[in-house]
């Protein structure tokens, strides 16, 4: 791997210089923050694409009922990171994660852990909107229907709370019975929110979830992440710094598979700790 | 003479020799056709509906060649398809890149163009010879061995076409792998794997060569599929070689029949494709 981001700037002296130097080829010692309240702590996690390493030793915590957005330039391993918390990644062989992923104390990256369990408590919402072929109303339901037998009017409730809470129930209540791959392209990202809200997860994955929408539409997502975030705890993959300060509570910027700095988002975004996050969010580089 | 009008006057030209070579396909379709209605049109009657194959010399109908057909074509679909459904969901939900899956692909390209006839002698082989006699059971068999390649074909195709995203975000809800293909990869490929196996349905409707060695025919009345099988195509092959007139009438309301009944499930099968698409 290429360290060029490394470079100290030249008017330092060479003492100070190697200090910094030190200090960012160790960027675990002061990225992790300790917070009480830790949903999901990552400890040195790496990941590997086959041979390639797209993750080096990874150290950071997810604060519960929070916001945590991961930004940085394109192939920073962001999406990668953010895979790894559902194993989705375990869908293609070759692919696989190192370390420790300990989703409240439990480390969900060991062998024994069922994937299908860990997925119901950790969602998923991907760039693009992917409903499925079937109506409003199953698409919601699916994911419930999984795991829990509920009753006819059980299940109307929670569709009913699922659309409610990603505030697309007053669009689609007349129409729940109408195919989800007929609403629109914000709609649709909103309905698939709702899907994975219904099964009660406990941590809301959201890899970019806005990039193929509208300015109107998210805006719309926007505003939703908000409300969710009292009741779940949430993580946001985005390319747009400007959605990261204006949704998240925390920021990790990334840097060719590091994490560069962790920190408050209004910290991040006003005063960097590192010349490298400072160079991203002026618009440097990336 | 300019580029430009030489231009013109070479895409002129092409277009008249397209539409030329179109219009001479069209139109041994429509002579075909135009000859079945015309020598056929005038032998399908309500007799033919309702009075089994008759003797030599005698008049009758066809009622127990259209039913043996249609169960030869039912039974070879309901065995064929489940084992082509499955071939193709392995092929592209479990060992995409894989060593098997090519060689899996190759063979079944073979078998998809491989002679009907040599299908038949296999199954007079393996099956009619050791029960001793012709049968149904026989001849659907062997229209199961060539239903299978082509619904292998487009369920790999019709599986492959939908996004990898759809199975990430169904998997990503918690749902085990099977739940994935069954309830949303199916979902979302049903009318191309539907249109796959009335396509099936199509072409061993009207094939014959199997079922000469396999269900061979019966000139009587039976449903029971392990005697031999009256079918149309085999019933139009028999009777268009007789020198009785009655039979060779028959064998022209026969073969309008079964063109027409294709005719039908291609066209149903490009509505269904066309309906599914958004």
């Amino acid at each position: 791997m290429s360290t060029e981001y490394l470079t100290p700037s030249l008017n330092m002296s060479a003492a100070v210089s190697a200090s910094k130097e030190h200090d960012r080829l160790q960027p675990k010692h002061d990225a992790v923050r300790a917070v009480d309240n830790a949903k999901l702590r990552l400890r040195d996690l790496a990941f590997y694409y086959g041979k390639f390493k797209a993750l080096h030793d990874i150290n950071l915590d997810i604060p519960e009922g929070r916001v945590t957005a991961f930004i940085g330039p394109s192939g920073c391993g962001k999406s990668t990171l953010l895979r790894t918390f559902n194993r989705i990644y375990d869908l293609y062989p070759g692919q696989r994660a190192e370390g420790e992923l300990l989703l409240d104390g439990e480390n969900v990256i060991s062998k024994g852990v069922d994937v299908n369990l860990l997925r119901k408590k950790v969602g998923m919402v991907f760039q693009k909107p992917t409903p499925f072929p079937m109506s409003i109303y199953d698409n919601v339901a699916f994911g419930v229907r999984l795991y829990e037998n509920l009753s006819r009017s059980e299940l109307d409730d929670r569709v009913h709370w699922a659309l409610e809470r990603a505030a697309l129930w007053k669009e689609v209540k007349d129409k729940l019975k109408q195919s989800g791959t007929a609403l629109s392209g914000g709609q649709q990202q909103r309905l698939c929110i709702a899907r994975g809200i219904a099964v009660h997860p406990k941590i809301l994955l959201l890899d970019e979830p806005t990039s193929a929408l509208d300015p109107i539409s998210t805006l719309k997502i926007e505003e939703l992440i908000h409300e969710l975030k009292d009741e779940f705890t949430i993580a946001i993959v985005t390319h747009n710094m400007q959605q990261a300060a204006r949704v998240s509570d925390y920021t990790a910027f990334m840097y060719m598979g590091k994490l560069v700095e962790f920190d408050h988002t209004d910290l991040i975004f006003t005063n960097p700790g590192k010349r490298e996050t400072e160079d991203y969010i002026t618009g440097r580089f990336g | 003479m300019t580029r430009y009008q030489r231009r013109k006057l070479v895409n002129a030209i092409n277009m008249t020799a397209s539409l030329v070579v179109t219009l001479i396909g069209l139109g041994f379709l429509a002579w075909i056709l135009g000859i079945l209605v015309m020598k056929g049109g005038q032998h399908v009657n309500w007799s033919v509906f309702t009075e089994i194959t008759p003797g030599p010399g005698t008049s009758g109908g066809l009622i127990n060649a259209i039913i043996g057909s249609l169960l030869l074509t039912l039974f070879g679909v309901l065995i064929g398809t489940p084992v082509g459904v499955m071939a193709g969901t392995y092929l592209s939900e479990f060992g995409r890149h894989s060593r098997l899956s090519s060689a899996i692909r190759f063979i079944n390209d073979v078998l998809l163009s491989a002679p009907s006839i040599v299908i038949g002698v296999f199954v007079y082989v393996i099956l009619v010879e050791p029960m001793g006699h012709f049968s149904g059971w026989a001849g659907a068999v062997a229209l199961a061995i060539i239903v299978i390649p082509v619904v292998v074909r487009t369920t790999e195709t019709m599986l492959t076409l939908v996004p990898v995203q759809m199975r990430e975000a169904a998997a990503a809800l918690g749902a085990p792998r099977h739940v994935v293909i069954t309830k949303v990869v199916y979902k979302a490929a049903m009318s191309g794997m539907v249109t796959g196996v009335i396509l099936a349905t199509a072409r061993i409707a009207g094939e014959t060569a199997p079922l000469l060695f396999t269900a061979l025919n019966n000139q009587f009345w039976t449903t029971n599929m392990n005697e031999p099988m009256a079918n149309l195509p085999v019933v139009i092959f028999q009777y268009s070689m007789s020198p009785y007139d009655d039979w060779i009438n028959l064998a022209w309301a026969g073969a309008l029949l079964i063109t027409l009944s294709v005719l039908i499930l291609n066209i149903s099968a490009r509505l269904l494709l066309r309906g599914s698409r958004h």
